[in-house]
């Protein structure tokens, strides 16, 4: 298994490119919070030309809607949600320079197609696991869609946030791989 | 006649929707401690572990076990010589779940209806499902759901001559497609036979057996363990990124059915089983 590398946001060029399928990291810096209103609002924005809540370039999408905080703490439970569901929406998003989103479980065809043709990531944080991630956001504030509950965006500060590459610029996809290597054939 | 107060009824859901939501089961940490040493993959193994460290978090910090806490499924079996008092049973059941998700910081997850989707901003309403049963107590089960699973259920309703062949191969595609977004290693609830929505609830409701139970019918728990062999063959693994632990269990109920069906449906579970039940 790769050794744990760090990484910190925004992302380069450069950055991406030095990524690999399977690399294992500790990813530091500003991350939004987006999940499918959130999305589905972005991606109107973008197509009446207003303007969106953040700017995209070199930045990353965490897909999560985190429970409440308690008082003293700057967030609740936050564990990466299914990423298929931002499918439909995450071309635009990379067409405009996002470099990265976090989630969990495979993209379609048209997201690996996208990510290889913007030069950005996928990464995979491990799902089910919030109270444990939460101890690696220091900070959130809710930056647009309030009326959203959960899903809200917001914007965090990660502090060694443990994701995995699962599809880089080159067309790899631990998904894929990953399953093929450890399938079994039966009788 | 014995009386229930539909008071008592309100805290306990309460607390039970606090306490599955913070307290992983012993039976499912017992199964995680067992996938560790299963997994040939080091990152699953890696994974697993850190289900294991995060459920110890949760407890410790009283933070929820995953963000997602859910649809609250509420099954009740109520005892025909129960008289429940002091009002609606579906409300106080509903409050129950407003106050835990409010004093335990559980996300409210609900929209109101499909199409508008406004967050009803309290988690409610449950999903209540009951049966009477004789006695004169209630059983309430409190089973929140996260969507990412729920998301992969599904419904097929067989021909009598597809047989255990064609049950298996739905069970495995059913797997299969929904990969690592189901949030594996799974429970696997399988429902088999009766009706439509008669299958579709039995699936759901086999995850409320403990952990890797076997079904008491042992041409039922063949079945089992054969499934649960091949979807630990998929090559699936912890959260999809490749391993031998793709589920933890499979369970299977089953009913009567019609001479011209073989229905067969899939609720699939992830590791975060959050399942708390008392009886009053």
């Amino acid at each position: 298994m790769s050794e744990l590398k760090k990484i910190t946001t925004p992302l380069s060029d450069r950055d991406v490119s030095l990524l690999r399928s399977g690399d294992r990291l500790l990813l530091s810096g500003v991350v939004y919070t987006a999940r499918d209103a959130a999305h589905r609002r972005l991606v109107e924005a973008l197509q009446k030309g207003d303007p969106l809540p953040f700017e995209l370039p070199g930045q990353v999408i965490y897909y999560t809607g985190p429970s409440p905080a308690r008082p003293g703490r700057p967030i609740g439970s936050g564990g990466p949600t299914t990423s298929y569901r931002m499918d439909p929406y995450t071309p635009p998003l990379l067409a405009r320079g996002l470099k990265g989103t976090i989630g969990k479980g495979a993209r379609s065809p048209q997201v690996r197609k996208a990510l290889r043709e913007y030069r950005a990531v996928y990464f995979a944080a491990t799902g089910g696991v919030g109270a444990l991630l939460s101890q690696r956001i220091v900070e959130s504030e809710i930056i647009a869609y309030e009326d959203l509950g959960p899903e809200a965006i917001r914007k965090l500060l990660a502090r060694d946030f443990p994701v995995v590459v699962a599809n880089d610029i080159y067309g790899n996809d631990l998904y894929e791989q990953g399953r093929e290597k450890y399938r079994k054939r039966i009788g | 006649m014995r009386q229930l107060s539909t008071e008592l009824i309100t805290a306990e859901v309460a607390r039970l929707c606090i306490e599955a939501n913070y307290n992983l089961g012993g039976d499912v940490i017992e199964a995680l401690r067992k996938a560790v040493e299963q997994e040939e993959s080091p990152l699953g193994k890696e994974i697993l572990q850190q289900l294991l460290q995060n459920a110890e978090i949760a407890r410790r910090e009283k933070i929820p076990i995953c963000q997602d806490t859910g649809f609250v499924d509420i099954f009740l079996e109520i005892g025909q010589e129960l008289k429940i008092v002091g009002g609606d049973l579906t409300e106080a059941i509903n409050e129950g779940v407003r106050k835990g998700y409010n004093e335990g910081y559980l996300r409210k997850s609900i929209v109101s209806d499909p199409l508008g989707r406004i967050n009803t901003g309290d988690n409610t309403p449950a999903v209540i499902h009951t049966e009477i049963v004789p006695g004169d107590r209630l059983k309430v089960s409190v089973l929140p759901k996260g969507a990412g699973s729920e998301n992969m259920s599904g419904l097929a309703m067989l021909r009598p001559a597809d047989g255990v062949e064609g049950i298996k191969r739905f069970i495995l595609d059913s797997v299969e497609k929904a990969g690592g977004n189901p949030c594996p290693p799974l429970i696997v609830g399988v429902g088999l036979g009766g009706t439509a929505e008669k299958t579709l609830y039995l699936a759901k409701k086999s995850l409320l057996r403990p952990l890797g139970s076997p079904h008491p019918d042992s041409k039922i728990s063949q079945l089992e363990r054969e499934l649960l062999e091949e979807i630990n063959a998929t090559g699936i693994g912890p959260l999809g990124l490749g391993g031998r632990v793709t589920a933890l269990a499979v369970h299977i109920e089953s009913y009567a059915c019609h001479i011209a069906s073989l229905p067969v449906a899939v609720n699939l579970q992830c590791h975060a089983a959050r399942y708390k039940e008392a009886i009053l």
